[in-house]
């Protein structure tokens, strides 16, 4: 188990002071100036050679984004975007960085940017985090107060502007490039790669979308070292990790555990174990809500990273952990997950769009069994017609709990239909 | 709610208050020159918050002019984002979350005293025009769930009990307890804390 | 270049192309919706999807850059699977209502359904229905059957440039629409109907008129305004059903106006059939021989001196040259085919568009003078603004402030900023001087001022002090209005020596009665109560200003009922064809003037068409050059002189009322009630 001493997120419950004495105090902005003296290219490699992966969901390699920028600047200013639009059902973790440990986010920022030459960056925080956005700004108005942001940040030389931008209510300005479209002041409508961001992103200018935890914990690397990072967890699956456990467990709640710890141990050290008990155990969504569940069997033995479960035919995703007791009707769960993905389609390209309304409007019917078997079929198929045809992962995304939910359950689902059928003719 | 041209509650004209315009002119230095209109969403909120909660359309009009977008632009951003109301809305918007996390602890419950504490469905409006109810999406406090938004605070771990508690409250005039309502800080374990217990790390201690 | 191989095909790609297009080099047809070749790139239908290597995911060819040494293919079936998959999904919500709708036999959905479409529908959930929007009075919208391509968005916003449509709401509840009810603000409205690939939006004046199948199509060329568009006349029996754009890159790109397109139910009100001749002071119907003795007789006993003969804007060019040598053969020379007095005339290069509108894409500064391009020229004006979005481009406009849909300096009202531009006191010089191909564009409406040929004289100054004129390059342009100018004035039906009349000087002689007779070829927009007591012969279509005021009436052929040369603004030399036959008794215009001729003492020497096309060669050599453009010389026009301070009246008031076929058109009556707001209120009444 991961020693507090180290945990990079010690406030995040929130039990001390959120703002620039108590972050001093837990090591922030400690000496930043000799870390950007490091230079951009020491501080990507040392993110590189940590092995942070987005922490976003997609899980790619955080360094790796950052050397995708242009090494020059050019007439084209370099931005960074702070990803907070922290909307996947289950994931709760970015706001608890942003009004307990604003600092961490707000340090990363500038040294993020300082690595990919931005001298600007802008955080997107989901509208709905009013109180967490007025804790956001209370902590930049410090920064900029104490000089460690803005001209000549942390006496570093480099000047640096860091907003924040509120959102108004849209799960698809999670995804990098409808969040840059809605910075920009449109529509969250995700763009066509290539160009990526890297190349025209923001007022099409070079640009680096991060999620909230990654950049947070980049002051931390840099201090304490990558191979301090790249110790925990198992190769390729590095670091420590924020997990959001909740559901069906006795005790919810947000945790900085190793990457790469086994679920059920996860569950039991720090939810108080499943309600009934893990033999009570129906089923798991590891990784918020757009990856698919893990049935009792797998979450037996999985370990909580992005290799593991998605060996598993699953995925890490933002690490938010839903768990599903057998009183739960799976059924109906799922198809709460696919009113969401409706509800939340942009609507612009076609699969999506209408691929979304018709699984959802499918998976309605499953859950009262008001359905053919063969339908089942139809549901896989047209899940496969969505996956891998739109424009961003939105699509994958409704897609895969579906998918999910037919690969381990499907036999509840003929079940309903058929309990169903009998019950008509009963009456 | 398209072709809203005749909405019977549209307001006749709209200006930015004097507030407001300092608010709208701040948040537009946020952002390059020429690049006004990144802050129509700032702006629209402004302009709702100024409009007791939603968006008339001279109002959307207004925020086009002042940013230098065709309105059809502003419409469409409007439009887009579920927190612009389109409709006159209740002096407390009650938004229940009912996505999986909430609904697995019971957020159908919390809609049960919703409905019944303030008599009205999702999408109503009470007699009086205090309350607003919404079902919404996941709003990013699931190891809190249940929970509800109302107006700009969340109102966390809830149950029927509470839920009902927090209306009745607010309708005498009361101001609820906002967060967690079984005592919890923020998202630590109910049962006492798995981690950071250790003394002398960092920022932990006593300052 | 870069290398591809397309289905085990390698093809050389000029870098920049999208895989689609590197597709389409190679013959191999991909489906698609929302992509078109003139709008931006949206990506959203997924219809086009294609297996490239090293992707696992299928690609959407319309957006894909092609890159060395990619391997594309399109026959597989993971492609297969895709297109069927995407096909199915627009269905499931689009309604089952091809029998009804206009767009049937035509459209893109209904094609591609057989092709990649199921025989039957998965889709057991109810359809969507989505209400339909109100954009005016040219396009009906049924939107529920609306596939969400954007195309319609993209062209309001990119081509028309009225950022007036857009797309509302998200997921499927995302509608295409204005939002508010209002209609399009564009001349140019017509061309989403074309663009739409299912149909969502329909031609309002058409719907349920005809079924594509049903009618016979006449590719020939508008005359709406001098563009001279390419278009095709779609007719069922013997009416004009619609007009469509034809493609033509170097004039009209694949748009048309709204008056090119809508103004054809003009050619079914007042028109002129049969012969008339006032009797007793009445308009009475005769018989083709009684008139053409009666006009005969009275040119041929008529003092050639005190006759007039006046071209309208619609005359093609055979009857012009008909008429021009009828009357020049008894000794007539008050001729003139500028009713609106334009002080242009001898030099080619004066009244041309020199730079082309091609041409247009090359400019690097635009002054534009006494104009307003989006209604005497709307296509023109769209490519104005297409040059203007690729960057670079400074424009200037001196005359009235106009939305022009692109941002411009106002460098005055009045023509006394020219004086400014050639003292190189204004701004705006800089701009011209370092501008490598700058454009000026002058106004038929900035020369038909008493002061016109002084301000066509500081134009020509403006292009030789700005070096607008070289070899490669010309950037003097004169916009013309109407589409007979440019031929008019090529055969030279003009005042030909010092003492014969203009326009102005006939309208002058003949109202004092020194005129006994004005033969008007489709003049219309001229002051008939100017004509005095003489003997007035009008030939044209439309009983219009110069029928009412006629004696003699001579029923002509409308542009879609006859073979004719017009000759557009830029000069170039375009043949419209016959679609229908002339309405009633009404015949080929020329050969009215030849039947004339037949009953005088000197006979016009052609009997045939190809004849008459001979003459006009004799008379000017450009006449050989179908549809090209001839290089011709520079020259000295204009007449120096003090520029009138008065502010530029705008050549045309009301942009759906211009012509006979227009002003006699119920739908451009319904467009310009909409656009003074009548219309719209009351549709806000009804609601």
């Amino acid at each position: 188990m991961l020693k507090d001493k180290d945990r990079i997120f010690t406030n995040i419950y929130g039990h001390h002071d959120a703002y620039l004495a108590g972050a001093r105090s837990r090591g922030d902005w400690d000496d930043t100036k000799t870390l950007l003296g490091r230079g951009r290219d020491t501080i990507i490699e040392e993110i590189k050679a940590s092995g942070l992966r987005g922490r976003g969901g997609a899980g790619f390699g955080t360094g790796l984004k950052w050397s995708f920028m242009p090494k020059e600047i050019t007439d084209r200013p370099h931005y960074l975007v702070v990803n907070a639009d922290e909307g996947e059902p289950g994931t709760c973790k970015d706001r608890e960085i942003m009004r307990h440990d604003p600092h961490k986010l707000i340090e990363g920022c500038l040294i993020s940017s300082f690595a990919m030459g931005a001298h600007a960056a802008y955080i997107y925080v989901r509208g709905e985090f009013v109180r967490e956005t007025e804790a956001l700004q209370r902590a930049i108005d410090e920064a900029y107060e104490n000089s460690l942001i803005g001209a000549n940040a942390c006496g570093s030389g480099w000047d640096f502007d860091l907003y924040v931008h509120r959102g108004a209510g849209a799960y698809i300005c999670g995804e990098e490039t409808a969040l840059i479209e809605s910075l920009e002041g449109k529509k969250g409508q995700p763009r066509l790669k290539p160009p990526f961001p890297a190349n025209a992103g923001l007022y099409g200018c070079p640009t680096t979308v991060n999620n909230v935890e990654s950049i947070a914990v980049v002051p931390e690397i840099l201090r304490r070292g990558s191979n301090w990072f790249a110790s925990f967890g198992r190769p390729n699956n590095t670091g420590t990790k924020l997990f959001n456990i909740s559901g069906h467990i006795e005790q919810p709640c947000t945790v900085e555990e190793e990457m790469s710890i086994p679920l059920k141990e996860l569950i039991n050290k720090h939810a108080g174990g499943v309600v009934g008990g893990w033999d009570n155990l129906l089923a798991i969504i590891p990784g918020g809500a757009s990856v698919p569940l893990l049935p009792k069997a797998i979450c037996d033995t999985v370990l909580m990273d992005f290799d593991s479960l998605r060996d598993v035919q699953s995925g890490l995703g933002t690490a938010a952990i839903m768990v599903m007791n057998k009183s739960t009707d799976i059924i109906a769960a799922i198809a709460r997950l696919s009113a969401f993905y409706k509800h939340e389609s942009c609507g612009q390209c076609t699969p999506c769009r209408e691929g979304t309304g018709w699984m959802s409007r499918m998976m309605n019917r499953m859950v009262n069994g008001e359905a053919n078997v063969k339908e089942i079929d139809l549901l896989e198929q047209v899940t496969r017609q969505v996956e891998g045809h739109t424009i961003c992962a939105l699509g994958d995304a409704a897609a895969w709990p579906v998918q999910g939910l037919i690969r381990h359950f499907r036999p509840e689902i003929e079940q309903r239909i058929n309990d169903a059928k009998k019950q008509s003719v009963a009456a | 709610m398209n072709n809203s041209n005749h909405d019977p509650h549209d307001l006749e004209q709209f200006i930015f208050s004097e507030d407001t315009l300092a608010a709208a002119n701040a948040e537009i230095t946020k952002y390059p020159e020429g690049r006004q209109a990144s802050a129509v969403m700032p702006l629209l909120d402004l302009a709702q918050r100024q409009c007791n909660g939603w968006l008339p359309r001279v109002a959307m009009d207004y925020v086009a002019d002042f940013l230098d977008m065709p309105p059809i632009k502003v419409y469409e951003v409007a439009t887009f984002y579920t927190m612009y109301n389109l409709a006159p809305i209740g002096k407390y918007h009650v938004q229940v979350c009912t996505n999986l996390p909430c609904w697995l602890r019971g957020s159908d419950d919390v809609t049960a005293a919703c409905k019944k504490n303030l008599g009205i469905e999702f999408g109503q409006t009470s007699s009086n025009g205090d309350f607003t109810l919404s079902e919404v999406e996941c709003l990013g406090a699931c190891v809190n769930a249940p929970m509800i938004q109302i107006n700009d605070d969340y109102y966390e771990d809830l149950d029927g009990i509470t839920t009902a508690s927090i209306l009745t409250q607010l309708a005498i005039g009361d101001n609820p307890q906002t967060g967690s309502q079984v005592g919890r800080n923020s998202c630590e374990p109910t049962g006492g804390l798995t981690t950071l217990t250790e003394i002398n790390i960092r920022g932990s201690g006593e300052e | 270049m870069p290398t591809i191989t397309i289905d085990d095909v390698e093809i050389e790609v000029e870098r920049g192309l999208t895989v689609l297009q590197a597709c389409e080099l190679l013959g191999k047809e991909i489906p698609r919706f929302c992509y078109h070749e003139r709008l931006s790139v949206a990506g959203n239908c997924r219809m086009c999807l294609v297996e490239m290597d090293r992707s696992p995911k299928p690609i959407a060819s319309c957006a894909m850059p092609v890159g060395e040494g990619m391997i594309i293919r399109t026959n597989t079936e993971m492609v297969k699977k895709a297109r069927e998959g995407v096909m199915e999904f627009l269905l499931i919500n689009h309604p089952l209502d091809c029998p009804i709708c206009d767009q049937g036999g035509e459209c893109d959905l209904q094609d591609q359904a057989m092709a990649y479409g199921f025989d039957k529908s998965r889709y057991l959930e109810n359809k969507r229905a989505v209400k339909d929007k109100y954009l005016g009075p040219l396009v009906s919208t049924i939107m529920t059957r609306c596939i969400h391509c954007t195309r319609c968005i993209r062209f309001a916003q990119e081509i028309a440039g009225v950022p007036e449509l857009g797309a509302t709401g998200r997921g499927e509840h995302m509608e295409v629409g204005t939002y508010i009810e209002k209609a399009l603000t564009s001349e140019l409205s017509g061309n989403i109907v074309d663009l739409c690939p299912v149909g969502a939006l329909t031609s309002k004046p058409y719907a349920f008129n005809a079924r594509s199948w049903e009618l016979e199509k006449t590719e020939s060329i508008d005359v709406m305004d001098a563009i001279g568009s390419s278009i095709r006349v779609d007719t069922r029996g013997s009416e004009v059903m619609r007009i469509l754009p034809r493609n033509n890159d170097n004039v009209n790109e694949e748009w048309i106006s709204d008056k090119t397109r809508h103004a054809c139910d003009g050619l079914k009100r007042q028109r002129l059939d049969r012969p008339y001749l006032r009797k007793n002071g009445t308009l009475t119907p005769v018989n083709w021989p009684e008139i053409i003795s009666v006009v005969a007789q009275k040119l041929s006993n008529t003092n050639g001196e005190k006759m007039a003969a006046i071209a309208g804007n619609l005359s093609d060019c055979e009857s012009m040259l008909a008429l021009k040598d009828l009357m020049t053969g008894v000794g007539c020379n008050n001729l003139d085919c500028r009713q609106d007095n334009g002080a242009v005339g001898d030099v080619r290069a004066s009244y041309i568009f020199n730079s082309t509108i091609a041409g247009i894409d090359h400019a690097d500064a635009i002054l534009i003078i006494g104009c307003n391009p989006r209604w005497e020229a709307p296509v023109l004006n769209a490519r104005i603004r297409k040059r203007y979005l690729t960057g670079q481009l400074n424009i200037g406009l001196i005359g009235t402030k106009l939305d022009l849909t692109y941002k411009y300096q106002h460098l005055g009202d009045d023509p006394g900023s020219i004086d400014d531009l050639l003292a190189g006191s204004s701004e705006f010089s800089q701009i011209l001087n370092k501008a490598d191909r700058p454009m000026v564009i002058l106004g038929s409406g900035a020369v038909a001022r008493l002061d016109g040929a002084v301000i066509l004289f500081k134009a020509r100054q403006l292009a030789e002090k700005f070096e607008m004129i070289s070899d490669d390059w010309n950037g003097f342009n004169l916009l013309q209005s109407a589409a007979s100018r440019v031929g008019g004035l090529d055969l030279g039906f003009k005042p030909n020596n010092n003492s014969a009349l203009d326009t102005l000087g006939i309208l002058k002689a003949a109202s004092s009665d020194k005129l006994d007779l004005i033969y008007l070829l489709g003049a219309d927009e001229i002051d008939a109560s100017k004509l005095g007591n003489a003997f007035v012969v009008y030939q044209g279509h439309h009983g219009d200003t110069g029928a009412h005021r006629a004696d003699a009436i001579l029923p002509g052929a409308a542009y879609t009922e006859k073979n004719a040369t017009y000759v557009n603004t830029e000069g170039r030399i375009q043949r419209a064809s016959m679609a229908t036959l002339p309405l009633g008794d009404a015949k080929e215009d020329w050969s009215i003037i030849r039947a004339i001729s037949g009953s005088m003492a000197n006979p016009l020497p052609y009997d045939t068409i190809a004849q008459v096309r001979q003459r006009m060669i004799e008379i000017n050599p450009v006449f050989s050059s179908i549809d090209e453009i001839v290089d011709i010389e520079w020259g000295i026009f204009g007449k120096d002189g003090t520029i009138d301070k008065e502010t530029f009246e705008p050549a045309i008031k009301n942009f759906y009322m211009t012509d006979t076929i227009s002003r006699a058109s119920i739908t451009m009556a319904e467009c310009t009630a909409t656009a003074n707001g009548d219309v719209f209120a009351e549709v806000v009444s009804d609601d």
